[in-house]
């Protein structure tokens, strides 16, 4: 399954580390949320940075405590309709500034990335390869977004007040990051 | 009317090539029918029995006659030659192939049309009461804030894939033309004791299998707040909405599970993180979209001119489509036009493309280039001078849409049913049809008064059966199609749901036992005056059940 991070395809990094296995001390993991509760302390006095596993019917303010210790939060759909984790993204990266790795895994296809990205993921386990490789034009397909949300994007409201001050004739539509 | 600018074309436009590049993966085979099929939800099309079905969002039931006429183009390129209006101030084409729907997408999109929030579990269409901008009774124009909510919900990162479909309604009226308390959100604005306006918030009314009326959590919004509020409402539903079972996806399970009490406390909750940061609503944003709201260059002219008043005396016909389907406008001199799209025998909500071209034309001799859809499934021109009124009921009556049955038994709500929809227990359109010829004679419906007959073809109740004065639900019985009958539903400030009047009748029935529930009313009713669900409300639904199944 390819990791698509920053745009790129890339290895990684990351050992999924289950309940009871040994995390090896100077290697990346991803360990589930139940061990990450129950071992913070031994997890993070280990070299490798800790990522954790949260699952998406968990209440993400439960992790909150541990944010400054983890280096990378992995969130999880089910499937493609399921999407309880775009808001515990959003969470994550607007009430808890949490500026860490954020991942998508499970069914992640192409026509959610630019959903995803807004939501502030940043690293995605992508299910077909081919949508990996697409992942560039899926998230430049729109120009214009309405809302404000966890990527920074500036909202059509806003860039329409920007347009008015600055006395253009008609808001324009370039893109601002 | 509503001006895109280019942000909003550039959003449509880029919408189309997503699309068209969906259809191309899905034909080539990189995209399985499961794949696709959440991705065409979000773009109105739904597979029916016999085709796709193309959903198209008329939000707020504003429509340019340019955009009436691009319809019409769609109807007669893309399909049979006619729409169907709907109770979601939508309009489908049932007709569509696969390969050809990114053309009519293209086209559509040209006029300002698309099918985005018509499909899929997204905040839907917004809708609104149809009269706004031009109702007397309206505190201020509720388009402006379903046109916010509009562009905030469409596309929105967090909520497009919620446990189910969600839908917003607002009404600035006292009378409640949009039926905001069978809403997942219901939102009436109206004056507080200091004078402000602000919003009441009214979640989790809903119809379907297990219908409910919405409880206010909210009852004074500050305008500013309009958006954090509701994006509180959507959070706190995306992780807490049941998606275990879809019949108990809705808000208003949730809702009913958790008491409107301590949800509206969750949301609060969620609120008070989130109320003064980026969605607290600038004035000047408002005021933005206000701005792109262009209202008629009224004539000033006096109410009721004397070219009315000898039409109204000298022809009793006119006479009586103006008294049924002409309403008062809140500037002199104008009025607001109903179009009744339910003729004696017809599927109600239909329109052919030629009628299409006909009422853009009309409208832009008549109504300033605006018609409105509204969730009867009529059609309506909102700024005819009174002086013009006799030459447009001409004109309406020649192409079939001035059936002056508006708001009376015949103007029948019903939904697809079985001759499209692959989830129905029964046909509707057929006992729609039946019902306006037993009740064709015009006379004899101007005496019942107002009596909205409301038909749903399954438990999904699309026909809103709920809320009908009388509803009539199709259920399957050993293979045979049956209806279940309801009494006294309303969906107006004063909504109810319907009482059961008991065991389901056969579909060759139906359309006996709605006449004797018609002639039960008659003969029980107090004054001429009184209406149906008025005399239902004050002697219940008893001596109804006795006349009818005693007689059986
Ligand atoms: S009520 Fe049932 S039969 Fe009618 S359109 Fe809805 S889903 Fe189909």
């Amino acid at each position: 399954m390819p990791l698509v991070k920053d745009g790129q395809i890339v290895s990684d990094p990351y050992l999924r580390v289950l309940d009871d296995a040994p995390a090896p001390d100077d290697t990346a993991a991803i360990v589930p949320a139940a061990r990450l509760l129950a071992d913070a302390g031994e997890l993070t006095r280990r070299a490798g940075p800790i990522g954790v596993l949260w699952p998406n019917d968990q209440t993400i303010s439960e992790l909150e405590p541990y944010l400054d210790k983890v280096a990378l939060v992995a969130l999880v759909f089910p499937n493609f309709r399921d999407g309880r984790a775009y808001s515990q993204a959003r969470i994550l990266r607007e009430r808890y500034q949490f500026r860490g790795e954020l991942r998508a895994t499970g069914q992640v296809l192409r026509d959610q990335f630019l959903f995803l990205v807004r939501a502030g993921f940043d690293s995605f386990e992508v299910v077909k390869p081919a949508d990996a490789q697409a992942f560039k034009d899926a998230i430049h397909r729109y120009s214009v977004f309405y809302q404000p949300a966890a990527d920074g994007q500036l909202s059509a409201f806003r860039r329409r007040a920007i347009a008015h001050r600055t006395g253009a004739a008609s808001p324009s539509v370039e893109r601002v990051r | 009317m509503y001006h895109y600018d280019d942000f909003d074309r550039t959003l449509v436009t880029e919408r189309v090539s997503e699309f068209r590049d969906q259809v191309a993966r899905r034909l080539s085979g990189a995209l399985t029918e499961e794949e696709f099929k959440p991705l065409r939800l979000m773009n109105g099309v739904y597979l029916q029995l016999h085709a796709y079905m193309l959903r198209i969002a008329i939000p707020y039931g504003t429509l340019s006659s340019e955009q009436m006429r691009t319809l019409a183009h769609v109807a007669r390129r893309y399909d049979r030659n006619y729409g169907h209006f709907t109770t979601r101030q939508n309009i489908q084409f049932n007709w569509i192939k696969l390969e050809e729907l990114p053309d009519a997408m293209t086209d559509l999109a040209r006029g300002g049309l698309h099918g985005m929030q018509t499909s899929g579990n997204c905040v839907r269409n917004i809708t609104t009461d149809q009269w706004a901008g031009v109702a007397p009774d309206e505190i201020e124009d509720p388009r402006i804030w379903a046109e916010i909510l509009r562009q905030h919900s469409t596309m929105h990162p967090e909520f497009s894939f919620l446990p189910r479909k969600f839908k917003i309604a607002l009404t600035a009226a006292t009378h409640d033309r949009a039926a905001i308390r069978v809403h997942d959100i219901g939102l009436r604005l109206h004056r507080n004791g200091a004078g402000e306006t602000g919003f009441e918030v009214i979640v989790g009314g809903g119809l379907g299998r297990t219908p409910f009326v919405g409880k206010t959590i909210k009852p004074f919004l500050p305008k500013r707040d309009l958006l954090s509020y509701v994006e509180a409402v959507l959070r706190v539903y995306n992780q807490y909405g049941r998606r275990d079972n879809i019949y108990k996806a809705r808000i208003k399970i949730l809702v009913h599970e958790l008491g409107a009490e301590k949800f509206g406390a969750e949301v609060d909750a969620e609120w008070q993180k989130i109320k003064d940061g980026a969605l607290a609503l600038d004035p000047a944003f408002a005021a933005d979209v206000a701005a792109r709201f262009v209202y008629p260059d009224y004539e000033k002219l006096a109410d009721g001119p004397a070219e009315l008043t000898q039409a109204r005396k000298n022809d009793t016909e006119f006479e009586r489509w103006f008294k049924n389907s002409v309403s008062s406008h809140k500037v002199d001199g104008y009025a607001i036009v109903t179009l009744s799209l339910k003729p004696e025998g017809a599927p109600p909500g239909d329109a052919t493309a030629e009628q299409m071209d006909a009422i853009a034309d009309l409208a832009d001799r008549h109504s300033f280039g605006e018609i409105r859809v509204g969730h009867e499934q009529n059609l309506v021109l909102p700024h005819v001078a009174q002086r013009d009124l006799y030459a447009l009921w001409q004109s309406l009556y020649k192409i079939g849409v001035a059936t002056p049955n508006v708001g009376l038994v015949s103007d029948i709500i019903a939904c697809p049913g079985l001759d499209y929809c692959s989830l129905a227990n029964t046909r509707s359109i057929p006992v729609a049809q039946e019902l306006t010829r037993r009740f064709g004679d015009l006379a004899l419906a101007q005496n019942l008064g107002r009596l909205h007959i409301n038909i749903s073809g399954c438990i999904n109740a699309c026909g809103h059966h709920h809320v009908g004065h009388i509803g009539l639900l199709g259920v399957e019985k050993n293979g045979e199609e049956y209806y279940q009958i309801t009494l006294g539903g309303k969906a107006d400030e004063d909504a109810r749901l319907g009482a059961l009047l008991g065991p389901a009748v056969k579909y060759d029935d139906v359309a006996d036992v709605v006449e004797d529930v018609v002639a039960t009313y008659v003969e029980l009713r107090e004054r001429p005056d009184e209406l149906f669900v008025d005399t239902v409300k004050r002697i219940g639904i008893e001596p109804f059940k006795e006349r009818i199944y005693a007689a059986r």
